[in-house]
């Protein structure tokens, strides 16, 4: 393990950034997101949660697709564009980094998204330990350790010190070219102490035990005609708040857009929580925000597990402290839950 | 290059044909003036105009059709609109061909099969229809029962006429809503024909049409004596990418686009009733 003084980290951002894009949790008038470093940018390593999830570096809000050139009856494709862009992303929490377990999942199986593996096959992770975790998050829930999180280099902020542990060969590469700033750590104790007291945190905290028994595919049809829908989708405005801030929700739309040099196609995120998503020439099989919102807490907790084998959900709590209502996965998975059973 | 599935290839409309007031059939090559792809009956295609957008549409032409694709599209959205007024020689876009398709080559072989359609519904039926018809060896006897709203309407009316009433071993049962003074066949909605026929209910049936048809239809066929794992349809949602990442055309944990679009109704049973 190595470590750097916190203090003379904008070096080490620097260092990266002389050959990378690098992703950083960035402050911009209060809010905090992953943003492209510029030498005075104001990092903020010590929030917890940025606004938004680090979904962007792999799967952007806006990604042009493909530029079409338009001559009376002709049309002419343009050139596949790829990101070609070497990435770093620094400072991902272990729920963002899992996030991306479940795009993969998304995106790379049948038909895989070049656009999205170009990027992930050009970005190195490194994650860090989240040393104050809130009473929203409850990670624990999906198997994800905060105090150790998985990413090509993982990285923990202890005592002035950020330790620095690569992974695999993507982080041992980037490793090679920033060691010069680093010196050995041999405080493997403290670090080890570290997560432990992050462990017994998290395990205290309120959602950290929430019960997941009977979201499954064999519960499918039970869970879909609960009476519990229409109260717990009651308050929702259907402002898809929490679709946006979600680091695992993937829908997306395609839309054209008329520039002077043709027509260029892109994809855009979508939610599933508007009411036009599924609105088609023959009607809309979701037309009341009930359906709507029950599609989405669907999705996560039944369909994606039923179709992959996991929870499309982190327990990042962005959705929790997001909400205008107050409404959220956590009171879903409550109300639906093992715990409160129907009658 | 390995393009991403999402990054369409041109075609050339080098016919279109008028049906019906509402729907027109337009035939599509590549550039190269050859068939785009290869398909399985009912399976889809995404075309574009660029700058107005993309839909998705069944295939209509049949796979044993070597020479090019054919969409019969009906005039209801923007993308339908603009496809309605271009004229021959008009380039799109086209990417696919995506979905399962009918099992033609493995659970309807050797079957009677019962087609029973309504108004723009026929378009997917047409490719199965065609390629029993030239694969004819392989499948039983045939009843085609199709409806829409008034004679004008009906999708084809030319091929069933002059090609599918005089094939053999073929029955095809022509209906429409309202009488009309041009029309001297059958009057009546679909699902009660399909009652009066009084259908053989050991053969295997494929429903497409508006969802209060398929929804009659199917109470009638059971109560013929049809099990719902006899009876087959296709569906459609709202799709933006057909390879199951927009989100949009699930119907629980199945997604439209690439688990169908064709579906057998007891597997359709078990899913949630929100299509």
């Amino acid at each position: 393990m190595m470590k750097i003084s916190v203090k003379n980290l904008p070096e080490l951002y620097a260092k990266i950034a002389e050959e990378n894009s690098l992703y950083i949790p960035i402050n911009n008038k209060g809010n905090v997101n992953f943003k492209k470093w510029e030498q005075g940018a104001l990092v903020d390593l010590d929030r917890l949660k940025t606004v938004k999830s680090a979904k962007d570096v792999f799967f952007p809000q806006s990604q042009d697709l493909v530029n079409f050139e338009v001559n009376g009856k002709e049309i002419k494709v343009g050139e596949q564009v790829l990101p070609t862009d070497k990435q770093v992303i620094f400072g991902v929490r272990g729920c963002d980094a899992k996030s991306f377990e479940i795009l993969d999942m998304a995106f790379l199986e049948d038909f895989g998204d070049k656009f999205y593996e170009a990027r992930r096959e050009n970005t190195t992770i490194i994650t860090l330990a989240c040393g104050r975790p809130d009473e929203a998050c409850f990670c624990k829930v999906y198997g994800i350790d905060a105090a150790d999180p998985k990413g090509d280099i993982t990285t923990w902020i202890v005592d002035g010190y950020l330790y620095w542990m690569p992974n695999n060969d993507k982080g041992y590469d980037l490793t090679a070219k920033v060691k010069d700033l680093f010196a050995l750590g041999n405080d493997d104790d403290k670090v080890e102490a570290y997560k432990t007291e992050i462990r017994s945190i998290i395990d205290k905290l309120p959602y950290s035990h929430l019960n997941l028994k009977g979201f499954d595919a064999e519960h499918l049809m039970e869970k879909f005609d609960s009476k519990k829908w229409n109260e717990l989708s009651e308050a929702c405005l259907g402002c898809g708040t929490c679709t946006f801030v979600c680091p695992t929700c993937q829908c997306y739309d395609i839309k054209d857009f008329k520039t002077n040099k043709g027509v260029e196609r892109f994809r855009c995120w979508d939610s599933c929580m508007f009411s036009d998503f599924t609105k088609c020439a023959h009607g809309n099989p979701r037309t009341t925000q009930l359906q709507r919102f029950r599609q989405r807490f669907m999705h996560k907790l039944v369909y994606f597990h039923s179709n992959h084998g996991v929870y499309s959900c982190v327990g990042c709590g962005r959705c929790v402290q997001k909400c205008p209502s107050m409404l959220n996965i956590v009171k879903v998975i409550k109300a639906l839950g093992e715990d409160n059973k129907d009658e | 290059m390995n393009k991403d599935a999402l990054i369409p290839s041109v075609g050339v409309v080098t016919d279109i044909r008028k049906d019906t007031p509402d729907v027109k059939t337009f035939r599509v090559v590549g550039l190269d003036g050859k068939k785009p792809f290869e398909h399985i009956p009912g399976q889809c295609a995404f075309l574009s105009m660029p700058g107005v957008g993309e839909a998705l549409f069944s295939i209509t032409s049949s796979p044993t059709n070597e020479e090019y694709l054919e969409f019969s599209i009906k005039k209801c959205g923007c993308v339908t609109e603009w496809l309605h007024q271009m004229e021959v020689g008009q380039q799109i876009t086209i990417r696919g061909p995506y979905g399962n398709g009918f099992p033609v080559e493995t659970a309807f072989k050797g079957k009677d099969m019962v087609f029973i359609a309504g108004g723009i519904g026929l378009a997917p039926l047409r490719s199965v229809i065609n390629y029993v018809r030239d694969k004819r060896e392989n499948y039983g006897k045939v009843t085609i029962v199709y409806g829409s709203r008034s004679d004008a309407d009906l999708v084809d009316y030319e091929e069933i006429k002059n090609e599918w009433i005089g094939e053999k071993d073929f029955n095809v049962y022509l209906t429409i809503d309202r009488e009309t003074e041009t029309w001297d066949g059958h009057v009546g909605f679909v699902p009660n024909y399909v009652k009066d026929i009084g259908l053989d209910n050991t053969a295997t049936a494929v429903l497409c049409g508006p969802p209060i048809m398929i929804k009659f239809t199917l109470a009638n066929l059971q109560e013929l004596g049809f099990k719902t794992s006899q009876i087959y349809t296709t569906l459609e949602l709202k799709m933006k990418c057909a390879i199951g990442k927009c989100g949009r055309c699930n119907v629980g944990d199945k997604y439209v686009c690439k688990d169908g679009p064709v579906f057998r109704c007891d597997e359709l049973n078990e899913l949630p009733n929100e299509y």
